[in-house]
């Protein structure tokens, strides 16, 4: 089973690096643009049946730190050859 | 002084933690692994050191916060023995719990490697009690990812019970309210990104860092 798990700054914490992105798009002309935020994106490959109270904690005890960071569980659907 | 000093993959400032707490105290620190599960008996002070522990995969400290050593080191902690946080080691105790917050991107995204010059602002920790309030120090820094964060509640919470150690008279990281270091309620457990290991001889250029490490072992060998 394929997880996405994605790790985003809380609203409210300043993003130093989606305030960088956010410059270097401009200097490139890009206008129009009007906030970046950047995260992070961590694919697992899991055991079939993997509770999602286990894909829980595992982001609450190691992959996201709940002080500054949110995460929201994508479970991907299997892709049938 | 009894004092251990814990090693994870990716410290580099293990040694120069090492020899500042030998250098003051007249006693070789114990090396601890962080594959140990138990640290040695009667310890007087745990120190984390500085480095990039597990190449700062994850978040910086991430990983190690969650080695075989971490149990022991709370339960230590907890028992009132001091703990001292330095750099990576601050990302480490925010990580685990012992401090609150958290240490974010510096926030000019740039490495700051540089004497900082810092404002003692808590004199009364077992710490800190060698130093003036007030007084200004400078200590050197070296880190990518030293921006204090915490929310309002607990920032107005720190400066209430006296908890912030250190803050850097310059905004050089992008900080809460200049924070550079803190100390937690009870005043055994001190994180701060500034190195005061490497600013105990004057090779170093300073020596200012040796009030911190003479004012602890004064006060545990008490």
């Amino acid at each position: 089973m394929k997880i996405q798990i994605f790790v985003t700054l809380k609203n409210g914490v300043l993003d130093p690096q989606g305030k960088a992105i956010h410059h270097a798009l401009e200097s490139l002309d890009f206008s129009g643009v009007n906030d970046v935020r950047a995260g992070k994106l961590i694919e697992l490959e899991v055991d079939e049946g993997t509770s999602d109270e286990t894909l829980e904690k595992m982001c609450e005890k190691l992959l996201a730190n709940t002080v500054i960071e949110n995460y929201e569980i994508r479970k991907l659907p299997e892709t049938v050859a | 002084m009894k004092s251990a000093v814990i090693v994870f993959p990716g410290s580099n400032c293990d040694r120069d933690m090492a020899v500042a707490l030998e250098t003051v105290s007249g006693t070789k620190p114990i090396m601890v692994w962080h594959g140990d599960s138990n640290l040695p008996s009667d310890l007087d002070v745990i120190a984390i050191p500085g480095g990039f522990s597990y190449g700062d995969y994850l978040r910086c400290g991430a990983m190690a916060s969650r080695t075989h050593i971490i149990p022991a080191i709370l339960s230590a902690a907890k028992k009132g023995v001091a703990v001292l946080g330095v750099c990576n080691g601050f990302q480490v105790l925010t990580e685990i719990g012992l401090l609150p917050g958290a240490l974010m991107r510096n926030s000019a995204m740039n490495f700051v490697c540089k004497d900082a010059k810092l404002k003692v602002s808590n004199d009364r920790s077992l710490f800190t009690r060698k130093y003036t309030a007030g007084e200004t120090i400078s200590i050197p820094v070296a880190h990518h990812d030293g921006n204090y964060y915490a929310d309002e509640n607990t920032l107005d919470q720190l400066e209430q019970n006296d908890q912030v150690a250190f803050r850097y008279d310059d905004d050089i990281n992008g900080s809460a309210r200049n924070i550079a270091g803190i100390v937690n309620e009870q005043g055994n457990i001190l994180g701060m990104m500034p190195h005061p290991d490497r600013a105990i001889d004057t090779k170093h250029g300073g020596t200012d860092g040796r009030d911190l490490f003479e004012g602890l072992l004064e006060r545990v060998s008490a």
